[in-house]
């Protein structure tokens, strides 16, 4: 077949969208558009990225730099992350459950609102140069000296409309947790809000010490699903306090534009600060980390065929997780003198602490569970997810590092900060551990389309890898150099540094840029397109009926 | 007495052992899980409580670690009854700073105070060497009380530079050159030294 035509019909055929269900059709949309959206985050990165090494002309203004770094995050976690995480668990909620998904409306209203949200987020940035960067430190975003204030009004609206998204996915996760089908007999909701926060596997732990027989032999919730149910708690919690500060700075903004300026001493700054991050929070260390666990869980059990080594011990550690994702805030206060020293001690250092060991029994239950299966084929799916594994075994303890008070005082704000943990912790952990899924749910998704070339999936795989770990660790070199993380440098200080950063960030890009491009070469154009017309199976089943029987 | 550059240097050494080690295990168990004569194999439930036990303990055992060894935190825990042989009251406005002195002029292993005041927005505090290596910094919320207690054990001089982002003109541009020295002690800080550069 010529390129062209498979470009334009995909391998072999390609994807009939013609054959897609409504959920397969809503989850593949989120999917790609989530995909897209990496995509632009990678070059804003490499454009940053650029600038450091040799000053860029179109990043001359240092305005327009920091509203690039402002939306960076915001294309990145909500527009990229949020997309493909909640466009998966729409279908594996109900594939797990047994049952349809309790919306495909809401679900195709969630990921319209997430991308058209982060679009107009991004044109805060881009158009109007609005640049308080995502950590909103008060009263920056409402220093109309600095911003133009219709520019807040664009970005915050925006990230108000990904909240909304955002409230809509729970709902219809929740939901589909909870709701009985028609036909079905009417389901308890005890067990399954029993099962769904993990509680059954602390009870099945206590039964077993005390000799009697397991609580709950047969869990009501698949504990992938726990770890779905648990991790949007703090979903929600999180959509709450973002709408809450987006609702505050609104209101400072239709002020401004009213010609009634309000005082922004109004508003404690530090206290601010810690609601703030006790919102964000619930995100890096609450929700991300619950989702991979759930998500390695699942794909351990996948790939191996076997249950999971430690199932209630699983169980109980998610719901700790969820506990420990509350009290952590206090380690982005660190660095903050105002902020009581029982606080940094306790919730900064000590409740932190635990997610070494939370995380690390995640680790340790997927790869005995993969370990007790062998010998495995080193399968796509395998492959990154070991890979996600890896990358987490490195972003977790650079975090705990600088969750330190000693540690913090010459770490703070540096590129340590963001290299090692953050970037090492999204490119390489939570990204591979996605694109893990996503390989795994390919055949399921796409009704069986043959992947155009492996060659190209597995240059996906070392660019991903060595350019997320690569990049990471050159710029921990620099912070541990002193190279602060939201500073520019112009003068050359960090550039043997930033060149190699640059190298990595580099084989990043061209790692996407393969991936999606095998994506299209193996769907085609055509089905591509299909992917977003309406589905023509008046069906709630999540796959057709041909492929169930199959 | 240690100061940044040993912390660090100590730090970058432990965490790059450590990075080796993460990836040498990651790699081993790709190729075990794989090899076509490995045998399914299952863990005991007392190796796992045993691995649990020790990552309790290397959470709990780094900081308690550095508390003992890294000298700042201690006088920064007890800056409220340590009392102050220097006292620099710095304001912060319009993304400038305004220290009491054109230099401020540090004597060596004094208790030394920097008390700093933003009337606007979130700013850094930060001194820096001259080979712009970090020495110590903390945040400063307008409205609150930023002070920051520290004792220097050798000559130098550095720059104050404001280490968070206050506005597209914050951060670099908010640097303060040669503005702290540290005199009277009987080492130099080798990276601090005005013919370092």
């Amino acid at each position: 077949m010529s390129f062209i035509k498979t470009l334009i019909q995909g391998n072999e055929g390609g994807l009939n969208a013609d054959g897609l269900t409504p959920t397969q059709k809503v989850t593949l949309r989120a999917v790609i558009v989530g995909v897209l959206y990496y995509g632009l985050c990678a070059i804003e990165g490499m454009l940053m990225r650029a600038h450091a090494i040799t000053p860029l002309e179109l990043l001359e203004e240092n305005s327009h730099y920091f509203s690039v770094m402002t939306v960076h995050p915001i294309v990145g976690i909500f527009g990229s992350t949020y997309l493909i995480v909640f466009g998966a668990f729409t279908f594996l909620v109900p594939h797990l459950m047994g049952k349809p998904l309790y919306s495909v409306k809401l679900a195709n209203a969630t990921w319209i609102f997430i991308a058209v949200g982060a679009l107009m987020s991004w044109l805060g940035g881009f158009i109007f140069h609005y640049a308080p960067l995502y950590t909103l430190y008060w009263p920056l975003p409402v220093d109309f000296k600095q911003y133009d204030a219709v520019g807040g009004l664009v970005f915050i609206v925006g990230i108000a409309v990904i909240m909304l998204g955002t409230l809509g996915f729970i709902y219809n996760i929740f939901a589909t947790v909870f709701y009985t089908e028609e036909g079905h007999e009417k389901r308890a909701i005890k067990p399954l809000i029993i099962s769904g926060l993990g509680i059954d596997g602390f009870l099945n732990i206590w039964y077993k010490m005390t000799g009697r027989e397991p609580y709950s032999k047969e869990p009501a919730v698949s504990l992938p699903v726990v770890a779905i149910f648990r991790g949007t708690i703090d979903t929600f919690l999180d959509a709450l306090v973002i709408l809450t500060c987006g609702i505050l700075i609104l209101i400072y903004i239709v002020g401004d534009m009213a010609g009634m300026p309000m005082d922004y001493t109004a508003v404690n700054a530090l206290l601010y600060k810690n609601f703030f991050w006790w919102g964000l929070d619930l995100i890096a260390d609450g929700l991300v980390l619950i989702y991979v666990a759930g998500t390695w869980y699942l794909l351990a059990m996948l790939i191996s065929g076997k249950k999971l080594f430690m199932q209630n011990i699983a169980r109980a550690a998610l719901l700790l997780e969820l506990v420990v994702s509350w009290f952590v805030w206090s380690h982005h206060l660190l660095g903050d003198q105002g902020q009581p020293n029982m606080m940094k001690l306790v919730s900064g250092e000590m409740v932190t602490a635990f997610e070494l060991v939370t995380q690390g029994i995640a680790v340790f239950i997927t790869l005995v569970t993969l370990w007790s299966a062998r010998p495995l084929k080193m399968t796509m799916p395998l492959k990154f997810l070991l890979a996600g594994i890896l990358g987490f075994m490195l972003a977790v303890p650079a975090g705990i590092l600088q969750a330190d008070m000693g540690l913090n005082r010459v770490l703070h704000n540096t590129q340590w900060i963001i290299g090692p943990h953050v970037h090492v912790a999204i490119l390489v952990g939570l990204t591979m551990t996605l694109y893990s899924a996503m390989y795994i749910l390919w055949p399921t998704l796409t009704n069986d389309v043959k992947l155009w070339s492996n060659k190209l999936a597995n240059f996906h795989f070392w660019g991903q890898l060595i350019g997320g770990i690569g990049m990471g660790a050159f710029m921990g070199m620099a912070g541990m150099d002193g190279m602060l993380r939201r500073t520019l440098y112009l003068n050359g200080e960090y550039e043997t540094y930033m060149m190699l950063a640059g190298v990595c960030g580099a084989l990043l890009l061209a790692a996407w840029f393969a991936f999606l491009f095998n994506v299209v070469m193996s769907i085609g154009i055509q089905g591509l397109i299909g992917i977003f017309t309406p589905s023509k199976l008046k069906t709630r089943d999540l796959v057709p009926k041909a492929q169930t029987a199959e | 007495m240690a100061d940044s550059v040993d912390v660090l240097g100590a730090l970058k050494l432990v965490y790059t052992i450590y990075t080796i080690i993460a990836m040498s295990l990651i790699a081993w168990f790709a190729r075990g899980v794989v090899a076509p004569e490995g045998k399914p194999s299952v863990v005991k439930p007392s190796t796992f409580y045993g691995y649990v036990g020790v990552l309790v303990l290397v959470g709990v055992s780094i900081h308690i670690l550095t508390f003992n060894k890294i000298p700042w935190v201690e006088i920064d825990f007890k800056r409220d009854s340590i009392k102050a042989d220097q006292t620099f009251n710095i304001t912060v406005k319009d993304h400038k700073f305004t220290l009491p002195e054109d230099k401020l002029t540090i004597q060596c292993s004094n208790y030394v105070m920097f008390d700093v005041d933003s009337k606007d927005l979130t700013y850094g505090f930060g001194l820096f060497r001259q080979n712009n290596t970090l020495l110590l910094q903390m945040q400063v919320v307008p409205a609150s009380a930023n002070q920051i207690m520290w004792q220097f054990h050798k000559n130098g001089t550095y720059h104050i530079v404001s280490t968070e982002y206050s506005g597209p003109h914050g951060g670099s541009e908010m640097t303060l050159k040669n503005a702290v020295e540290v005199v009277g002690c009987d080492v130099d800080d080798k990276y601090a030294m005005l013919e370092a550069k």
